[in-house]
């Protein structure tokens, strides 16, 4: 059990954590930020987050603010 | 639950890095702020900066910071740990200040031997200025003044930086590593780590060259960037330990 | 030297050396350049006799950044140099002043332009009082004329640089620098200045502080022009310095600075045994310069001839103060043997004999 916080207000839409999550639990939402670009969302609703921070670490921009494991 | 992820101590509170969308130099800075707070160094370290991409640095880490003229960061190094050898020192730049326009003042603080740290940012390119070819550009890596890729006659060879800095007697620890996966990631803040412990135990100049992304530039995705690094640009240069004078090390 | 008070026969590159020592500079960086390569070798011994700070740089380029990162931390550091090394340096001043920062430079001046040699001269008025980096920039700039103050601008320089955190030139020659005088040294005569509010020690217990001169805001890079002004202000209303003599009565007025100053006080001798009324003003400081001194005597109809060893640099900043009140004439050399007693009395006379002509 895991779970991830995300700044949007950080996020620069680069989805380097779109390809690095190896759940797959970080996607593309329709949201778009003050750019215009689609902003990433969390969504792990069977609770499959293992909490390993891969997406934190490879975060350019520290908009993965915290990882819990 | 634990928290087993945070922002780290030394970054500023509330700054947001100003660099292009999958830039690794986040990573390397976050990297580097990591290291100053497991050693503890925060409140004793003063920082050369440079410039380039690379000049903002003093808005995001809460160290304090001089500002350096370009390519002259070692030189302003020598100056602080001269006049404060207590003090840790380092430098943060970027290929074409500690190679190209910096290249006497980075080589000479090795060759004193001088207390510092070095990292140095390897993206193969100019990248506030647009893209230009650079001491470390790639042979038919294809810039806004290599329009048809570097080649020897025109540009002669990329700087291999890392073997370099292992030649000289002064210099104690140098690497090279990369940010373009988690093993890389860690591996280099291991790298990082150890730079500045050389620096700490009185042996030497400690560098790391740190290969790195400029997807604007590259006209790239950040992933695409990725890949390049480690299919291509770790062929011209290797990752690895090219000295290691600390305890333990080769 | 154990007893400060003594008189010593000292040459002026040691003199200037043991000064920065005497006024605590606690870092040395330089590259050796004739005619003032004896500041670095006495300073190389010295420095590691103390356990401070020094460093054979590998270019003037350096050496001078090596100066900025010392002063960030609060120390006293300095380098010294000549002309066409200086040039070399003109970079890092332009930094220093947008940084604020209280770098000390000797320049033991020679002969240019280029490489020119090793004679000395003069022609480093303009780039030290109008600089040769980029930018909206002022630094303070000290000319000595013999040993002695060698020693006491060494001094100043030091205690002016750190007063208003702003780099300071002592522009010395090959001349003062190679020849020995009588000189006492003293104690460092300056309170010493707080630097604690800005310098660089690691932020402990505070917030991290950084010192540039990078101004991506356009109104915030003015606020930082201005205030480097209005500094410039205060600088020359505090700290204009020159000295004068029988200018009360004078005719016309002879006007040189640094090592020149001697040879002038001189002929000012002989033309007043000749019946000609002739002064002496010298201006100790070069930036900020005398510029309202020398109004007033021109409005007094007094006329002014400046002599120095460079095509007429100094000469263009008298007339400017003059603005057209008195006649100003130049007598130069370029570069080499300074001009000679007898050399400037006869140019003098030509000059009141021309003036006199033109008056009737």
């Amino acid at each position: 059990m895991g779970k991830i916080v995300i700044d949007n207000s950080r996020c620069k839409s680069c989805y380097i954590c779109t390809e690095t999550c190896p759940k797959n639990l970080i996607k593309k939402s329709n949201k778009t930020n003050r750019l215009g670009d689609y902003m990433v969302e969390f969504e792990d609703s069977r609770g499959e987050c293992i909490g390993c921070a891969m997406c934190a670490k490879r975060c350019p921009d520290m908009a993965i603010t915290e990882v819990w494991r | 639950m634990q928290q087993v992820f945070s922002i780290p101590k030394s970054i500023k509170k509330d700054s947001k890095y100003t660099f292009c969308p999958g830039c690794d130099h986040g990573i390397a800075i976050r990297l580097l702020c990591e290291v100053i707070d497991e050693l503890g160094i925060q409140d004793k370290s003063i920082c050369a900066t440079s410039i380039g991409c690379s000049v903002f640095l003093y808005d995001f880490i809460d160290v304090d910071c001089i500002e350096a003229p370009h390519g002259r960061a070692l030189a302003e190094a020598t100056g602080v740990k001269r006049a404060c050898p207590d003090k840790v020192v380092f430098t943060y730049q970027g290929d074409g200040d500690f190679a190209s326009i910096g290249l006497a003042e980075s080589m000479h603080a090795a060759f004193r031997g001088e207390r510092v740290t070095a990292l140095m940012l390897n993206n193969t390119t100019y990248g506030m200025t647009g893209g230009q070819h650079g001491p470390t550009t790639m042979m038919g890596q294809i810039t806004t003044t290599s329009p048809t890729g570097r080649n020897r006659d025109y540009y002669g060879y990329p700087a291999k930086m890392a073997e370099q800095l292992a030649l000289i007697d002064g210099c104690a620890y140098s690497a090279r590593v990369a940010l373009d996966s988690i093993p890389h990631i860690n591996e280099a803040k291991n790298a990082i780590k150890k730079a500045f412990q050389v620096q700490l135990s009185g042996i030497g100049l400690g560098f790391v060259e740190i290969l790195s992304t400029c997807p604007t530039n590259w006209k790239m995705t950040p992933e695409e960037a990725h890949v390049r690094v480690r299919t291509d640009m770790v062929k011209t240069f290797p990752l690895g330990v090219f000295k290691d004078l600390s305890e333990g090390g080769k | 030297m154990s007893n400060n008070n003594e008189k010593v026969l000292i040459k002026g590159n040691y003199a200037i050396a043991q000064a920065a020592v005497n006024a605590g500079c606690q870092c040395y960086f330089g590259y050796p350049i004739t005619p003032q390569t004896e500041i670095g070798e006495y300073l190389s011994g010295k420095m590691q006799e103390l356990g401070r700070g020094y460093v054979c740089a590998e270019s003037e380029l350096a050496a001078i950044n090596m100066v900025i990162g010392a002063v960030s931390t609060g120390v006293k550091a300095m380098t010294s140099s000549s002309s066409c090394a200086v040039a070399l340096m003109q970079e890092a001043l332009s930094y220093a002043c947008g940084d604020e920062l209280p770098v000390v430079l000797v320049n033991v001046m020679r002969a240019g332009p280029g490489l020119g040699y090793i004679y000395p001269a003069q022609g480093d008025y303009n780039q030290s009082v109008y600089g040769g980096g980029n930018g909206d920039y002022k630094i303070i700039v000290i000319a000595p004329s013999t040993v002695q103050e060698c020693i006491d601008y060494t001094y100043k320089a030091f205690y002016l640089a750190h007063k208003y955190r702003n780099p300071v030139i002592l522009l010395a020659d090959g001349l003062l620098g190679q020849m020995m005088e009588p000189a006492c040294f003293g104690e460092y005569p300056y309170p010493e200045i707080d630097n604690s509010s800005w310098a660089l020690t690691g932020a402990k217990g505070r917030e991290a502080r950084a010192i540039y001169s990078l101004g991506p805001i356009e109104s915030k890079q003015i606020e930082r022009i201005e205030r480097i002004f209005k500094k410039f202000e205060l600088i020359t209303k505090n700290e204009t310095d020159w000295e004068e003599f029988q200018t009360e009565d004078a005719e016309i007025i002879l006007t040189a600075f640094g090592s020149m100053t001697r040879n002038i006080k001189a002929a000012m001798k002989v033309l007043r045994e000749k019946g000609i009324k002739a002064g002496c003003f010298r201006p100790i400081t070069l930036n900020p310069f005398p510029h309202k001194r020398i109004e007033e005597l021109a409005s007094e109809g007094k006329d002014f001839v400046v002599v120095e060893m460079n095509m007429g640099q100094m000469f263009k900043d008298v007339k400017y103060s003059v603005n057209g009140k008195s006649n100003v004439e130049l007598v130069n050399r370029p570069v080499g043997e300074w001009l000679r007693v007898e050399e400037i009395v006869s140019a003098v006379e030509k000059i009141m004999e021309k003036n006199y002509a033109a008056s009737i």
